[in-house]
């Protein structure tokens, strides 16, 4: 089953994951990290199709993703 | 094996250069400081080293700044206005702890000035030129020989300290011929090599940086300098004494000027003056430690510059103002000849014995 | 199950320091892929800039030096010219490469200067907080040009990466984009190329990289990426600008 798990001490809550998965099931949390971001999470693991286009437009590269 | 040969000051430096193993020169053409570049373009590639004639003085100082930080030994050289363009990287040099060989054969300014003599650059070379506070190790030749002498040490000592080191002559020495011993090189002491930055294979990834944003760690480093340039300070300072020991009056000059007193006090002995001398070697650290046999029975000094007295601050400091410290300067090129600093010498004396009579 | 995308080797754990959204941080990662892929880590030496990139050296897993404000491409002669079978690449702003340092950039390309260079164009001075570039658009607005650029008095937005490919010792010049996920590809595939053009001794090589300033655009980050294209890639030609002919053969 594709996934794509957030590290959350990188994520910095910028959107261009939410902006870009075309299954739309990237979102921005209520959780904060360590430095106070909302970290991004997938909402709907079951949906992801492995594409990585979320990591791909990371800049913080804090998106692993598995297929 | 040691040869005697014939060549001109800047020359001298570059075959020094040679054979105290540098291996890469970056510089840009200035007079009177050219020959040094013409010399090693000519001489070095041969030896397997490499000479680059960089688009200007900031580009020729930061490839130095550069090839520092492989640990190989490098070094530029340059002229007042030159020199002026890489305070930012010996200032940056400095911050990272490189060691390198940088040249200044001194003319005369402000401004484009001129090309003939001067030690108008000697706030600039002892106080730390450029921005920040550090320094730089300064050695001052004043003939053939020493710069030679000099420029093997200046390597030696930008290794030993991991600092930048100046070598600070002028137009006069520079464009001079003269003979000079080609002596055999001591072998070069084994010096520490785990900082350089040369590819991190089986070890771990270095850093050579001096980017820092958080106080604490900034006061920390210049702490750190700090205590450097106190151990330097305190065992460094080199200087000649000539006809000192039982001088009255104390002439106080480096480099061309420094060896134009030795006739001078030479001149004066025949005449019943008791004069000495004292040359720097090394303008910073600034010799202090000169001056202390000699504060109880010295009358007067003078200091003998080719500026508008910029090295009689630092003598001022080091006799604690125990003594009067007087100037003879000459400017825009100019040079004194032994006489005219032995008239000066005079009138001083009598002016002061005129006081104390009064 | 397969990881089919993690952190490359070439980067350490340290995290960027950019603002949300910067793309200065999608950039260095493509850097840091292709030091790995062409398996260089250990053999590369970096030069970081002044600017928001002057941190680069704790991202990067190889050896790095740290440069004076756009004197990066100069110390990385000297560090190329004392090592010539190391890898060598700078990371500089369009301020640090365009405008402070524009002699060095210059004439590493007209020497030949065996050394890859990554120029990233934001149109804007980011660390300093949003002064005018050299690469700021006609009539953009900075802390600088409040007004709005005005090239008469202010000068016209310079094309540099076009600049460089009209010197003879550039090999390779590429101008590119990380506004998608396609020119993302592009821009590593020239990254790719232009480490490769280093290593084959053919000369300098160059990656300018159109790159956002969300912070300092006063922009989202969403929005940062669209008003880039909208606005920066009329103005600055993409592709491969310059290839000699042993590049095309590479």
């Amino acid at each position: 089953m594709p996934k794509a798990v957030v590290i959350e001490k990188y994520c910095k809550s910028c959107s261009l994951c939410v902006d870009i998965c075309p299954k739309k099931i990237m979102a921005i949390s209520d959780q904060t990290n360590e430095k106070g971001y909302f970290v991004a999470t997938c909402i709907d693991q079951d949906k992801c199709i492995g594409c990585a286009l979320c990591a791909t437009v990371c800049p913080d590269v804090a998106i692993d993703v598995y297929k | 094996m040691e040869e005697k040969v014939l060549l001109k000051g800047n020359e001298i430096i570059g075959e020094a250069a040679i054979r105290s193993g540098c291996k890469l020169f970056f510089g840009y053409p200035i007079t009177p400081s050219t020959e040094v570049i013409e010399y090693l373009s000519a001489n070095l590639p041969s030896q397997g080293g490499t000479v680059l004639q960089a688009e200007d003085e900031i580009g020729a100082i930061n490839m130095c700044y550069g090839a520092a930080c492989t640990g190989n030994r490098v070094m530029t050289a340059s002229s007042s206005p030159g020199i002026s363009l890489k305070q930012e990287g010996l200032s940056f040099s400095a911050a990272v702890e490189l060691p390198m060989v940088v040249v200044n054969v001194n003319r005369c300014g402000p401004g484009l000035g001129g090309l003939g003599p001067a030690q108008s650059d000697y706030f600039q070379s002892v106080k730390g030129g450029g921005h920040g506070d550090y320094r730089l190790i300064v050695l001052a030749p004043s003939k053939a020989q020493e710069l030679y002498d000099y420029t093997m040490e200046a390597f030696d000592l930008a290794d030993q300290y991991r600092n930048p080191v100046m070598v600070l002559t002028d137009g006069y020495l520079g464009q001079t011929m003269e003979p000079v011993i080609l002596k055999e090189r001591p072998e070069s002491p084994e010096f520490d090599r785990t900082w350089v930055v040369d590819g991190c294979e089986g070890r771990e990834k270095r850093i050579l940086a001096s980017y820092s944003l958080t106080n604490e760690i900034g006061e920390a480093n210049n702490r750190y300098w700090e205590a450097k340039y106190k151990a330097i300070q305190e065992v460094e300072q080199r200087w000649e004494s000539f006809h000192a020991e039982d001088a009255e009056y104390l002439l106080v000059s480096y480099g061309t000027t420094g060896r134009i007193c030795k006739s001078t006090v030479l001149n004066a002995r025949k005449k019943g003056v008791k004069l000495g001398l004292i040359r720097p070697i090394t303008l910073w650290p600034f010799p202090v430690k000169a001056f202390e046999p000699h504060l109880e029975k010295v009358k007067g000094i003078v200091t003998v510059e080719l500026n508008t007295g910029q090295m009689i601050e630092d003598v001022k400091l080091a006799v604690e103002c125990k003594v009067p410290v007087h100037l003879y300067h000459r400017q825009g090129g100019m040079l004194p000849t032994e006489t005219e600093i032995l008239d000066y010498v005079e009138e001083m004396i009598a002016k002061d014995t005129r006081e104390v009579q009064a | 199950m397969k990881k089919v995308f993690s952190r490359t080797k070439g980067l350490t754990e340290v995290p960027f320091t950019f603002c949300p959204g910067c793309t200065h941080g999608t950039i260095m990662r493509l850097i840091a892929e292709v030091l790995e892929e062409l398996d260089i880590i250990e053999n590369t030496i970096g030069v970081s800039p002044v600017g928001c990139a002057g941190f680069s050296q704790d991202f990067f897993s190889c050896d790095f030096v740290g440069a004076a404000h756009g004197r990066a491409q100069a110390v990385g002669t000297g560090i190329k010219r004392a090592l010539p079978h190391r890898t060598v690449f700078t990371y500089q702003g369009d301020g640090d490469i365009a405008a402070i340092g524009t002699q060095h950039a210059i004439h590493v390309a007209a020497r030949g200067e065996k050394i890859t260079s990554i120029m990233v164009n934001n149109a804007i001075y980011g660390m300093t907080g949003g002064q005018m570039a050299p690469t700021t658009l006609t009539d953009m607005k900075t802390s600088t040009s409040p007004f709005g650029r005005d090239p008469v008095t202010m000068g016209f937005p310079m094309d540099f990466p076009k600049v460089i490919a009209g010197i003879p010792g550039a090999a390779y010049v590429a101008s590119v984009s990380v506004d998608s996920p396609k020119n993302i590809q592009k821009t590593k595939n020239a990254i790719r190329k232009a480490f490769k053009v280093q290593q084959a001794g053919l000369g300098f090589s160059l990656v300018s990289v159109l790159s956002t300033c969300p912070t300092n655009w006063g922009l989202t980050p969403v929005d940062s990426l669209q008003w880039l294209r909208d606005n920066m890639m009329p103005v600055y030609e993409l592709g491969e600008l310059k290839m000699t002919e042993e590049v095309a053969q590479l």
